[in-house]
């Protein structure tokens, strides 16, 4: 599974994307949230943001969404194009 | 009769509207009565008069599959013939363009509605980032809610 992380969620946890061949007994998306906060800081306090937005292979999805090995998922802010 | 195909371009460089617009009316030159084009541009916020310029990022591939998306349901909505989107991401100066949308069709209203709409929700939905550059400092630009507010227009109206 690919885990990426764009703009100022990037910058706060100073990494771009990270990949996992196991899942951690992780089957949601609200599962692997509560495993990336629980390394602590600055985890904890960047995904704690109502406004953060999931995708689930380039969709746009909630904390219910099931995934698995082989997923892409990616966590952002708000988006500010245009 | 062709299929329709949504057409969607990232890129660094700069685009020229003349050439966009020249595409559009070759597309179906008998049958387009009307072209719409917006074009965005980089300018100065209001509480920070030291703005160089701005960069964007966006999400590869998330960023094509969500327009080409925004494209299809203008086109289920109204009647028109072609339509493209043009997003500009990296470093962009004051006053450069940042985004193309052109839309043709047989009636200004379907092409200015189609426009409008396709705009508002790249807005909203597309994942690029703007990161504002100043003097001495950068700052990611926070989401507006009236950018949201003209998204939900389009959900009352239909």
């Amino acid at each position: 599974m690919k885990i990426l992380f764009f703009a100022s969620l990037r910058e706060k946890l100073n990494t771009n994307q990270e990949s996992w061949t196991d899942m951690h007994n992780v089957s949601t998306t609200k599962e692997l949230l509560n495993n990336l906060q629980e390394r602590g800081e600055p985890w904890l306090s960047a995904l704690n943001n109502p406004q953060l937005i999931i995708s689930v292979n380039q969709e746009i999805s909630d904390l219910k969404t099931l995934i698995k090995l082989g997923d892409e998922v990616a966590f952002f802010p708000p988006v500010t194009g245009g | 009769m062709e299929t329709f195909k949504p057409c969607v371009v990232i890129q660094t460089d700069d685009f020229s509207i003349e050439s966009e617009y020249q595409l559009l009316r070759a597309m179906k030159p008998n049958q387009t009565g009307a072209i719409c084009t917006f074009t965005g541009l980089v300018r100065e916020f209001g509480d920070k008069p030291d703005i160089q310029g701005m960069f964007l990022e966006h999400y590869p591939g998330m960023t094509e599959k969500c327009l080409q998306k925004l494209i299809q349901q203008a086109k289920e909505k109204w009647n028109i013939h072609y339509a493209k989107v043009i997003h500009r991401i990296g470093a962009l100066s004051l006053s450069e363009q940042i985004v193309f949308v052109g839309v043709s069709s047989a009636h200004r209203g379907d092409a200015f509605a189609a426009c409008e709409y396709i705009m508002d929700y790249l807005k909203t939905d597309a994942p690029f980032w703007k990161k504002e550059i100043s003097k001495n400092s950068t700052t990611w630009v926070e989401a507006k809610s009236s950018d949201q507010d003209r998204k939900n227009k389009w959900l009352n109206d239909n």
